[in-house]
C-alpha cells in the first residue's frame, strides 16, 4: 500500500524543500563568510547579543498578550500593537510632565514606577473598550469577521492617536540614573538595556505565577482548554476572556513603557512593526503558550540582532541592517508554513488531544 | 441580552441617560480628534452651517433619535422628553469639555483643542455659551426623537432629503464646476448656489425636492416594481441592456463634462476598483485573506517601469502596450509563488503570512541592496504615457478611458470566472475546506488559481498607477494600501463586484473630492471595519449568497454557543 516517498511528493513539496534549502543556504553561505572576514570581535558580537535580548524581552512582553487571547478566544488581536502604542504614547506625557518639573531625576525610581503605572493602566483601558465595543459582539461570528474588525481597531487606534497627539514623533524625557553603561560580568552593558533585561524578566515571572498558582489563572487556563466545559464547572467565562484581554494588555502597557525607555520616543505608528514581530514571537513559541511567548520573543530579538551581520554581510549584502525586519518577517512567513505549532506548541497539543 | 431587554423596559429613562452619555462621548472624541475644527473651512449652506458644525448636530439627533426608546412605551411627550434627555447628555459632554478646555491648556497634550475649536462649539461664547450648548442638544434631541415617533413612511423621505442635502452642499464645489457653461445651466446654478456653496434657498429647494420625490416613490415605488415585474423576459432585457448602455454612455462622457481634476479621481477610484476586483477573488470568492495584496500591485508597476521607463533604469524601453502582456505573466509567477508556500496555512494565519509577504518586498524594494536594480528611495523615473497610433494617454482625462477599459475587462472575467465550475469550487472552498476536498476538489489547484489571478489584476493596476503617475517609489507601496482595499471590499460587500465600484467610490472617491477627509481616511476606514462587522457583515451591496450565509450564522449563534473554531491544525488523537 505504501508507495515510496519519492511517489508521494507533489510539486509544491518539491518547491517547499526547494524554499527551505535555499533559506538555509543562504543562512550558512552568510555566516560561513561573515565568520571568515573576521571583521567584529568578541565584544561586538555581545553587544548584539544583549541588545537583542532586550529587545526580544520586550517582544516578549507584548506577545504574551497575544498568545493569551488567542489561547482563549482562537482570535488574532491584529489591535494588541496599538494597545502597545497607546500605554507609551499616554506614559509620555507623564514623563514629560516629571522631566519638567525636574521629578524625574530628583526621584527616578518613584516616579517611572508612576511612569510605568500610567502605561499599563491606559493599554488595560483601551483593550478592556476594545474587547468591549468591538469584539465581544462579534463571538459567534464566522472566524473571518473578528480578525478584520481587529484590523479595522488597529488602524482606528492608530489615527485616533494622531488625531489627538499630532503626527510627529514626541521624544521620551531621559533619566539621568539611566544614562551610560554597569560593567556586569566583565561587559559593559548599557543601563537601559538592563533595566529593561530585569523588568522584562521579573514581569514575565509574575505573569507566569499569576496563571500558574492563583485560581483565577487556573480558570482561565480551563477556559482556554474548553470553554463549555469550563462554563459547566462554573467559571465565569466572559470573566476570563476580560482578564485575559486585561492583563495581556497590561504587559504590553509595559512594554511600551520598556520601548520608550530605550528608544526615547514615541509616534503614533510605533506600535505596528512590534506587534506583527511580537505576534512573530508568539507563533515561534507555541501561540497559546506562555512560556512559548517568552521564549519566542527572545528568540526573535537575538536572531534580529545578530542575523543582518551574520547572515547577509557575508554575502557581500550591501547596509544589511536595512533587512533586518525581511530577517523578523521572513523567520515568521517559514514557521507559519512548515511548523505552525511552534517550538514549544507540540508539547502543549499533546496534552491537550 | 435577556437582563438588558428587562433593563430597558424597567428603566427607559436611565437608559436614554446612558444613550445620552454614549453619543456624548462620540461628539467629544470628533472634537479632539480635530474635525470639527478642520471641516469647519467646509460649509454646507453658506453662512448656516459648516460641516464642522454638523458632525455634532449629527450626533445630537442620533442620541435623541436612540434614547427616545419609543418600544419602551410611554406617551409620545414621554418620547420626546427621553429624546431631549438624551440630546443634553450630548450637549452636556460637550459642555464639560468646554469648560474643561477653558480651565486647563488641554493643547499641551490634544493638538486639536484650540481656542477656535472651543470657540465653535459654545457658538464663540466661550463658558458662558454653555447653558446654550445644553438647551440647544435637548431640543435637538427632542427632534431627534419626534424622527423616532414618525412612522418609516414619513421619516425615510425625511432622512432622503437631508442625506440630499448634505450631499449637495458638501459637492458643491464640483457641481458648480459642472454648471459652469450655458445658459440653463448658469440659472439652475444660480437658483441653488451662491457663489461660495449652497445657499440657504437652494438648500431648502433641495431638501422639498427630494423629499417630494422620495414621499411619491414611497406610495408608489411598489407599483412601478410590480409593472416592470410584470413586462415579459424579453422586454425586461431590453430595459436592462437600454440603461446598461445610457450608463456606459454616461462613463465615457465623464471626462468631458467634469474636467481633469474629476477625470483624475476617477482613474484612482478605477485603480482602487481594480485592485478590489483582484482582491474579491482571493478574499471575496475564495475566502482567502490576503493581506500582502499591495505586493502585486508594486509587481505590477516594477515591473512596468524597469520595462519601459525611458530613465536610467529601464531595461527594455518597450512600449506599455507590449509590456502589459509581461507584466500580467509576470504579476501571475508572482502570484503562484508567493501562494504555494501558503498553501497549507488556514484563516488568520494566511493574513498574517501574506501580510509578511508583502512587508518583505516593500523592504527590498526600498533597501541599498537592490538599489542598482531598482533605484531603492529614488525608484524608478521617466516613465512614458501610453500612445496608440498618434494619440497619447497624457494627461487624466485619457488615462480615464484605460482604466475604464481595464475595469470593464476585468469585470467581465471576473463575472464569467464566479459563474464557471472554477467560481462554484472557490465559494465551496471559502465555505469549509475540509467539505469541499471531499467533494473532490483539488484544494491546491483551486487556491493557487484565485492566488494567481488575484494576483495577475493587482499587477495590471500596478502598471496603471505606473504609467499614470509617471514614476514609482517604494513608498507608494505601503501596507496601507492593502488595508485600503480591503476595507472598499468590505464595505462594498465581499464576494459581491457591484459592491467593489460603491466601495472604491465612497473610500476612495469621497476623500479625494473632500481634501479635508484625507487626513481622517484611515480613522475613517478603521471605524468602517469596526462597524461593518458589527452591523452589516455582508457590506453595503452584497452578494446574495453570503448575505444568506452571515444571516444564518447569527441564527444559530442565537440559538446556542458555537464552538470557536480551532487555528493551527490540532493533530487528532496526537
Amino acid at each position: 500500500m505504501q508507495r515510496s516517498w519519492a511517489w508521494r511528493l507533489s510539486v509544491t513539496d518539491l518547491y517547499l524543500w526547494a524554499f527551505r534549502i535555499v533559506v538555509l543556504a543562504v543562512v550558512i553561505w552568510g555566516t560561513i563568510g561573515t565568520v571568515a572576514a573576521r571583521r567584529y570581535g568578541g565584544e561586538v558580537w555581545i553587544d548584539f547579543l544583549v541588545f537583542g535580548m532586550s529587545q526580544g524581552s520586550i517582544y516578549a512582553l507584548i506577545a504574551l498578550g497575544y498568545t493569551m487571547v488567542y489561547g482563549i478566544l482562537r482570535m488574532i488581536n491584529f489591535a494588541h500593537g496599538e494597545v502597545f502604542m497607546s500605554g507609551a504614547y499616554t506614559a509620555y506625557f507623564v514623563a514629560a510632565a516629571f522631566g519638567r518639573s525636574g521629578y524625574l531625576d530628583r526621584n527616578p525610581v518613584v516616579s517611572l514606577l508612576a511612569v510605568l503605572a500610567v502605561a499599563m493602566a491606559t493599554s488595560t483601558l483601551i483593550a478592556l473598550l476594545l474587547e468591549r465595543v468591538a469584539y465581544r459582539p462579534l463571538r459567534q461570528s464566522p472566524r473571518l469577521v473578528p480578525l478584520i474588525a481587529a484590523i479595522g481597531a488597529s488602524f482606528f487606534l492608530q489615527y485616533t492617536f494622531r488625531g489627538f497627539f499630532g503626527s510627529g514623533f514626541q521624544a521620551y524625557p531621559e533619566t539621568q540614573v539611566l544614562k551610560g553603561t554597569w560593567a556586569i560580568a566583565g561587559v559593559n552593558i548599557l543601563r537601559t538595556q538592563a533595566v529593561v533585561l530585569v523588568a522584562a524578566v521579573l514581569m514575565m515571572a509574575g505573569l507566569y505565577a499569576f496563571v500558574m498558582r492563583t485560581k483565577t489563572g487556573t480558570a482561565m487556563r480551563a477556559v482556554s482548554e474548553d470553554k463549555e466545559a469550563a462554563a459547566l464547572m462554573g467559571i465565569d467565562v466572559d470573566r476570563s476572556i476580560v482578564i485575559a484581554f486585561a492583563v495581556g494588555a497590561s504587559m504590553a502597557g509595559a512594554a511600551g513603557f520598556l520601548y520608550a525607555i530605550v528608544f526615547k520616543q514615541v509616534h503614533f505608528f510605533m506600535g505596528f512593526v512590534p506587534g506583527i514581530k511580537a505576534f512573530t514571537a508568539a507563533v515561534l513559541g507555541g501561540i497559546g503558550n506562555i512560556p512559548g511567548a517568552m521564549l519566542g520573543g527572545l528568540f526573535l530579538g537575538i536572531f534580529e540582532s545578530v542575523g543582518p551581520i551574520l547572515f547577509l554581510e557575508g554575502l557581500g549584502i550591501v547596509a544589511p541592517y536595512q533587512l533586518k525586519d525581511v530577517i523578523a518577517f521572513t523567520m515568521l512567513v517559514m514557521v507559519l508554513i512548515f511548523r505552525p505549532s511552534g517550538i514549544l506548541g507540540e508539547r502543549l497539543m499533546a496534552k491537550k488531544a | 441580552m435577556g437582563s438588558a431587554l428587562a433593563g430597558r423596559q424597567r428603566r427607559p429613562w436611565l437608559e436614554a441617560t446612558q444613550k445620552g452619555l454614549i453619543w456624548g462621548g462620540v461628539a467629544v472624541f470628533v472634537a479632539l480628534v480635530g474635525m470639527v475644527e478642520i471641516f469647519a473651512g467646509r460649509e454646507i449652506i453658506v453662512g448656516v452651517i459648516t460641516l464642522g458644525l454638523a458632525l455634532p448636530v449629527l450626533t445630537v439627533l442620533a442620541a435623541g433619535y436612540q434614547g427616545a426608546l419609543r418600544q419602551a412605551g410611554g406617551s409620545a411627550v414621554a418620547v420626546l422628553a427621553r429624546g431631549a434627555l438624551a440630546g443634553a447628555m450630548v450637549g452636556v459632554a460637550v459642555a464639560a469639555l468646554v469648560a474643561l478646555g477653558s480651565a486647563v491648556n488641554m493643547r499641551a497634550m490634544f493638538v486639536s483643542a484650540s481656542p477656535g475649536m472651543f470657540a465653535l462649539l459654545s457658538f464663540g461664547r466661550g463658558v458662558s455659551g454653555i447653558p446654550l450648548i445644553v438647551a440647544g442638544a435637548a431640543g435637538a434631541g427632542a427632534v431627534g426623537a419626534a424622527a423616532a415617533l414618525l412612522p418609516g413612511s414619513a421619516r425615510r423621505p425625511l432622512v432622503a432629503a437631508l442625506a440630499w442635502t448634505l450631499g449637495v452642499g458638501l459637492f458643491q464645489e464640483l457641481l458648480q464646476t459642472m454648471l459652469h457653461e450655458g445658459a440653463i445651466q448658469t440659472a439652475i446654478r444660480e437658483l441653488f448656489f451662491s457663489g461660495e456653496g449652497l445657499s440657504a434657498r437652494g438648500a431648502l429647494l433641495v431638501f422639498l425636492l427630494v423629499w417630494a420625490v422620495s414621499t411619491v416613490w414611497m406610495r408608489r415605488g411598489s407599483a412601478v416594481r410590480q409593472w416592470h415585474g410584470q413586462l415579459p423576459a424579453s422586454r425586461q432585457r431590453t430595459l436592462r441592456v437600454v440603461s446598461l448602455l445610457a450608463a456606459v454612455a454616461v462613463l465615457l462622457l465623464v471626462p468631458v463634462a467634469a474636467g481633469p481634476f474629476l477625470s483624475q479621481v476617477f482613474v484612482l477610484v478605477g485603480m482602487f476598483a481594480l485592485l478590489g476586483l483582484g482582491l474579491n477573488i482571493v478574499v471575496g470568492f475564495a475566502g482567502l485573506l490576503d493581506l500582502g495584496y499591495v505586493a502585486f500591485f508594486a509587481i505590477g508597476a516594477y515591473t512596468v517601469g524597469l520595462l519601459t521607463s525611458i530613465g536610467e533604469h529601464g531595461i527594455a524601453q518597450m512600449s506599455f502596450w507590449s509590456a502589459v502582456p509581461i507584466v500580467m505573466l509576470v504579476s501571475l509567477i508572482a502570484g503562484v509563488l508567493l501562494g504555494v508556500p501558503v498553501l497549507g496555512i488556514r484563516g488568520d494565519y494566511l493574513a498574517i503570512a501574506t501580510l509578511g509577504f508583502g512587508e518583505i518586498i516593500r523592504i527590498l524594494v526600498l533597501s541599498d541592496f537592490l538599489r542598482p536594480w531598482l533605484g531603492g528611495s529614488q525608484g524608478i523615473l521617466a516613465i512614458p504615457k501610453p500612445m496608440i497610433g498618434g494619440f497619447e494617454f497624457r494627461g487624466p482625462e485619457q488615462l480615464f478611458y484605460l482604466t475604464l477599459a481595464s475595469c470593464a475587462l476585468v469585470i467581465f472575467v471576473a463575472m464569467r470566472l464566479r459563474d464557471s465550475r472554477l467560481g462554484r469550487a472557490w465559494m465551496a472552498v471559502r465555505e469549509d475546506e475540509d467539505v469541499a476536498e471531499a467533494m473532490g476538489i483539488n484544494l491546491v489547484n483551486v487556491k493557487l488559481l484565485a492566488f494567481a489571478l488575484g494576483a495577475t489584476f493587482g499587477g495590471l493596476s500596478g502598471a496603471i498607477f505606473a504609467v499614470m503617475v509617471g514614476s514609482i517609489f517604494p513608498h507608494s507601496f505601503q501596507l496601507l494600501i492593502s488595508i485600503n482595499v480591503l476595507a472598499l471590499i468590505i464595505v462594498g460587500g465581499m464576494g459581491s463586484m457591484p459592491g467593489v465600484i460603491v466601495g472604491s467610490l465612497f473610500l476612495v472617491g469621497l476623500p479625494e473630492l473632500l481634501r479635508e477627509f484625507a487626513e481622517y481616511r484611515f480613522l475613517v476606514y478603521g471605524a468602517a471595519l469596526v462597524l461593518m462587522m458589527q452591523l452589516r457583515p455582508e457590506g453595503l451591496w452584497p452578494a446574495a449568497a453570503l448575505r444568506r450565509e452571515l444571516h444564518a450564522a447569527n441564527e444559530i449563534g442565537h440559538a446556542g454557543p458555537v464552538e470557536a473554531p480551532v487555528g493551527p491544525e490540532r493533530p487528532v488523537g496526537g
